[in-house]
């Protein structure tokens, strides 16, 4: 348990759009390099529009399974795999990530990629996760999946395209409503 | 502005408003018609003094504090549509949670702390210094991570296009600032006191100034954007985001603290502000506990 009481979050706004982003932001590695995917989705509201002013951060081990603790996101080399990327999404709430397919973090998990969605009018981050569609046995061994039913379970699975990218929306409120997380217990 | 500043991250987003002599001439200088059908600052403060009547009752009745922001929190009009109806499910934290993207001094300049010399000039308004400390739930510092600010101008206008509101752009104030906490977690950043902004949640809604933070922890479950207040402002009673989280004491952690001692004379007022994370879920490495991540960290 904490010690201290944790800082309350607020809303990011809608005037991120001059700080967050930052030059190859969503380019976890150069598009159209060996092994990079598209992973794309748009954000709706409850009443099923795209949200324009939502802003998403991934974080992901590599294809190895491998946390990275290399620095130089905000100013990528080109070469280094970070693991973090950010998207704010366009005026029709579409994000895009350029990244690699996670490996297992340990042997036998199912891999996936950790995100924290913010946006205008959502009051405080949410995390969730996406999930590599592929390895069924993994994901239903994995413990947070197996705690879902299986409608719920599958906002957090990722479709895999026909060009070898991942399909992922998050639905704020409503139907297929997506499965935000929470790390803390009790304290929210 | 130094030629070592990254001039691309200001001009990263298309949305960026063209702050040139041209766009500052273009700028709207009319003030928009008072929308006759917009919801009172009267009805919005009753909804707002319900909902903090009965936490209050429920406190009292034994309920829980409520440290995090209501996810529903109908008076902020934009979040009747943008929040979960479901409760959040309870996860244990798997390994790519319990760590976090690491950055460092390749990742940000020493200069980009101080938001006053990002120009050829020295912008308008009250010159500050905020700083302070960012801590893990268990008061540990968090060394060698990402702070991230952006903020309105002195006469609270965001360089931003969809920013309608007709006060002056300046020149010589962009309003985001970066830096890496040092090994005892601290933070400084020298800017301008922003500005109260009016925005159109209801008629004559306006925001108590403030500036917006984003902070990364040393895992990615404790990642976290907030804002910061400053002391005494009139318009707390009256802001559904502040008003959001419906905690007292825990919206008094928002707010910064004015120090004397710290103000420098003929320069800059002083603000101290800590923010501290939640609670760590992973034993760290002795590097963490030294406080020696950054750069050289593997």
């Amino acid at each position: 348990m904490s010690k201290l009481t944790p800082t309350p979050g607020q809303t990011v706004g809608p005037f991120y759009g001059f700080a967050l982003p930052f030059t190859k932001d969503r380019e976890l590695l150069a598009p159209g390099s060996p092994g990079s995917i598209r992973l794309q989705g748009t954000v709706y509201d409850g009443a099923g529009h795209p949200i324009p002013d939502a802003i998403l951060e991934i974080w992901q081990a590599d294809t190895e399974g491998k946390v990275p603790h290399h620095t130089g996101s905000l100013v990528r080399d080109g070469y280094t795999f970070t693991g973090f990327g950010r998207s704010a999404v366009g005026n029709t709430g579409v994000f895009t990530f350029t990244t690699v397919n996670p490996g297992p973090t340990e042997e036998g998990a199912a891999p996936f990629i950790s995100v924290a969605v913010f946006a205008r009018g959502l009051m405080n981050r949410l995390f969730t996760r996406i999930y590599l569609p592929e390895n069924e046995e993994a994901l239903a061994a994995d413990p947070l999946l197996s705690s879902l039913d299986p409608e719920r379970r599958k906002t957090m699975i990722a479709r895999r395209d026909a060009d070898g990218g991942l399909t992922w929306d998050v639905r704020l409120q409503g139907e297929g409503e997506t499965v935000f997380l929470d790390f803390e217990g009790s304290s929210q | 502005m130094p030629e070592e500043i990254n001039l691309e991250i200001y001009n990263a987003d298309p949305l960026t408003e063209d702050v040139s002599d041209e766009a500052m001439e273009a700028a709207p200088k009319t003030y928009a018609p008072l929308d006759a059908a917009a919801e009172s600052q009267a009805d919005l403060s009753a909804e707002m003094k319900a909902l903090g009547d009965a936490y209050a009752q429920a406190l009292r009745n034994g309920a829980p504090a409520e440290i995090q922001p209501r996810l529903d929190y109908a008076p902020y009009r934009s979040s009747v549509l943008r929040h979960p109806t479901k409760d959040l499910h309870h996860a244990d934290p798997e390994t790519i949670e319990l760590y976090s993207p690491a950055f460092g001094h390749m990742d940000v300049h020493a200069l980009e702390a101080d938001l006053t010399i990002q120009h050829n000039g020295e912008p308008l308004g009250e010159r500050i210094v905020v700083s302070g400390r960012v801590l893990d739930g268990d008061g540990r510092p968090v060394a060698g991570q990402l702070v991230e600010i952006w903020q309105a101008n002195s006469a609270g206008r965001y360089i931003h296009k969809r920013d309608q509101h007709p006060a002056p752009l300046d020149p010589n104030f962009t309003g985001v600032g970066r830096c890496i906490t040092g090994a005892d977690g601290s933070y400084s950043f020298t800017t301008i006191k922003p500005g109260a902004y009016p925005w159109k949640n209801h008629l004559n809604a306006w925001r108590p100034a403030h500036i917006h933070f984003s902070l990364f922890g040393q895992e990615f479950t404790q990642r976290i954007v907030t804002q910061m207040y400053f002391p005494g402002d009139q318009l707390f009673p009256l802001d559904p985001i502040y008003q959001s989280i419906v905690d007292q004491d825990a919206r008094d952690l928002l707010v910064a603290t004015y120090n004397h001692e710290q103000t420098q004379p003929e320069w800059a007022l002083a603000y101290n502000w800590d923010i501290v994370l939640t609670g760590s879920k992973r034993t760290w490495t002795e590097n963490e506990a030294l406080g020696a991540e950054g750069d050289d960290h593997e």
